[in-house]
């Protein structure tokens, strides 16, 4: 009846005809699939399907257009980070961490050293002038995040413009990055005990400027989205989950807080010092896709009054230290640009190569085998972009680390997908999981 | 800090394998509100010194050992008497030298009524790696039980699916256990060759 199709070939197997799609003519599948007379069909939609989110699989049970089911498959991007990082020393873990979740870096690489620092017992000596630095970068991180969020959500619902002003947005951000840690993504820029280095001269004017233009710039997207008709429509009561949902998934952030709850660890658990910033934490009670795109949005602007009050703070706090004063656990942070990229600083290699035989061995040691850490386990959480980000690490003593695990907020809130979306449309497990916003690099680890 | 103590190896990297510290159980008062946690679930719960093996507060955090065969009723105590609503999932540690108690399963809970946060340990044999899933009492913890099974081959019972997640289905092994080599290939470079992180003597 049928004729051959190259970009759709179908097979018998025991569950049923099966169809590889490869692109090609749609009207014949859709005759072969319905000359099948089967009402119930499952698609696998993924791992590489551009709405997906990367490398996610979605697989879906449908009658006619209705999800009946879904599974998610993961596992693709899966790098045995966690354990890498076993046979590396404690700093070097955190070259490993921040390219977990690769939109939100700083965040993993804050968790991870704020657990360290507390098996080192060394909480309270990280430097004022570090901690302002690792909140004013996690603030800036949650910018860029939560652009590609809600670009790429846009993008998977057929709107293009919101994606290059968001993208454009983004750009402001990731030059503030490339001109503190010289890298736009995966700077490992923070380190236990403090961060790499202290930022460069002419940082506080170019943040500034930045947050100004990023502030005049939001507002594109948000005349853009906000309140209009088609947008809504894709958005409102969809991707339905409620504080109950959010509680017995363990569903975190954005999520959580779309169903009215106002949990943000940064201000109900304050780490790094947010106890002393003012910002509002940003909740709608819709419980839908377009609830988490306003909160989204609206935390763009409490990201931008946290940056404000952390460069006032690191004015005031100009030439203090960024690393422990504990030499023992500080790498040396005072670096400077020599002719061959970024080195220590020329004052550090005359005192380890022409003055001190002691500080030299110092720095060997340090360097090559690292610091050791105090046997223990130890749970650090901060807000994510995405969640409650959770490290947890146990030491057994050594100079690198027994065992590390995140808690990865993708990873956990993607469990909602099901919950959100069956019995709704395939085109709205979409615009679901675009609300979800998982990284896969978070997920799979 | 660094270096040797007691064996007298000045190669650079002796003694890099120190054995976990393992303490008894705190003395209270334990401080905080780890008090009133325990305080609390010793009321409702008749059995906790038969249940809970151990109490450790460390680093300002609170640990319940619990017994794997008791972990269920007191997770349902934990999350309807104490409000313990949210469990951060489950993260498996493999304890070659621990004989008897190989594999431990953490589960770090949260309290978002009360702002609290403790945890629980479980710990079993390797030669019976079987717990009891919480899957019934935080729904949210399935993904991550199936996590472990992956990477520790710590197989919760009463799991609705418990089946590889991150690993190829037919995977053999169980990768992050400390028996599982890390492997990789030694890269050569202008003649000289670096062996895989796992072979390098440094990481032996």
């Amino acid at each position: 009846m049928t004729t051959f199709d190259p970009y759709a070939p179908s097979r018998e197997t025991t569950e049923g005809k099966v169809f590889s799609v490869t692109g090609g003519d749609w009207d014949s599948l859709v005759q072969e699939i319905g000359a099948t007379k089967e009402e119930r069909v499952v698609v696998n939609m993924g791992p590489q399907h551009p709405s997906t989110h990367g490398v996610l699989r979605l697989v879906l049970e449908l009658e006619g257009e209705t999800i009946t089911e879904v599974r998610c498959g993961i596992g693709y991007l899966h790098t045995g980070i966690e354990k890498n990082i076993e046979f590396r020393n404690w700093t070097q873990g955190t070259t490993f961490v921040t390219r977990m979740d690769y939109l939100s870096p700083l965040h993993n690489e804050t968790a991870y050293c704020l657990a360290v620092e507390k098996l080192l017992g060394i909480t309270n000596d990280v430097p004022e002038r570090a901690s302002v630095i690792r909140v004013m970068m996690m603030e800036l991180n949650r910018i860029s995040s939560h652009m590609v969020a809600l670009g790429t959500g846009a993008l998977e619902l057929g709107a293009m413009g919101p994606m290059f002003f968001a993208f454009r947005d983004r750009e402001t951000v990731l030059e503030i990055f490339e001109m503190i840690t010289g890298l736009r993504m995966n700077m490992a820029y923070v380190r236990p005990g403090g961060v790499q280095q202290d930022l460069p001269e002419g940082a506080y004017t170019k943040i500034r400027e930045g947050v100004k233009l990023m502030r005049k710039n939001f507002k594109d997207n948000a005349t853009l989205l906000i309140g209009n008709s088609i947008w809504m429509k894709r958005t409102q009561g969809i991707g339905y989950l409620d504080l109950a949902g959010c509680t017995t998934l363990g569903i975190t952030g954005p999520v959580l807080r779309s169903t009215g709850m106002p949990w943000d660890l940064r201000k109900v658990q304050p780490y790094c010092g947010y106890e002393n910033y003012n910002f509002d934490v940003v909740t709608a009670d819709t419980c839908d896709v377009y609830g988490r795109f306003l909160i989204r949005m609206n935390e763009l602007e409490q990201s931008l009054r946290i940056i404000e009050q952390c460069v006032d703070k690191l004015e005031k706090l100009h030439g203090a230290p960024v690393m422990v004063a504990d030499k023992k656990i500080a790498w040396p942070a005072q670096l400077a640009l020599g002719g061959d990229g970024l080195g220590n600083s020329l004052d550090h290699i005359r005192e380890i190569m022409g003055t001190s035989m002691e500080s030299l061995i110092h720095h060997f040691k340090l360097v090559t085998e690292g610091f050791r850490v105090p046997a223990g386990q130890a749970y650090a959480a901060i807000e994510s972009p995405r969640g409650e980000l959770g490290a947890s690490i146990v030491s057994d003593g050594g100079t690198r680390p027994y065992r590390v695990h995140f808690r990865e907020p993708s990873f956990n809130n993607l469990q909602a997908t099901p919950a959100m979306s069956e019995g709704g449309m395939v085109a709205d497990i979409v615009a679901a999981v675009a609300s979800i916003d998982p990284v896969m690099g978070g997920v799979d680890r | 800090m660094f270096g040797p103590k007691g064996t007298g190896d000045t190669s650079g990297y002796g003694g890099l394998v120190a054995k976990a510290a393992k303490a008894g159980s705190s003395e209270r008062p334990y401080g905080g509100y780890f008090d009133e946690v325990t305080d609390n679930l010793e009321r409702a719960y008749p059995e906790f010194s038969d249940s809970i093996e151990r109490v450790v507060i460390d680093r300002g955090e609170l640990t319940l050992h619990v017994k794997s065969e008791k972990l269920i009723e007191v997770a349902f105590i934990l999350r309807d008497v104490l409000k313990f609503e949210m469990c951060m999932g489950v993260s498996g540690i493999h304890y070659p030298e621990q004989s008897g108690r190989e594999l431990h399963a953490v589960y770090p809970l949260l309290s978002m009524t009360k702002n609290q946060r403790i945890r629980l340990e479980v710990s079993v044999a390797d030669s019976h790696p079987h717990i009891p899933s919480v899957v019934e009492v935080w729904a949210g913890n399935n993904w991550h039980e199936r996590e472990a099974f992956d990477m520790f081959g710590i197989i919760f019972d009463g799991h609705p699916g418990l089946t590889r997640i991150l690993m190829p289905d037919d995977w053999k092994g169980h990768p992050q256990r400390k028996d599982y080599a890390l492997g990789g290939i030694p890269v050569e470079y202008k003649g000289a060759t670096t062996p895989p992180p796992s072979d390098r003597r440094s990481y032996k």
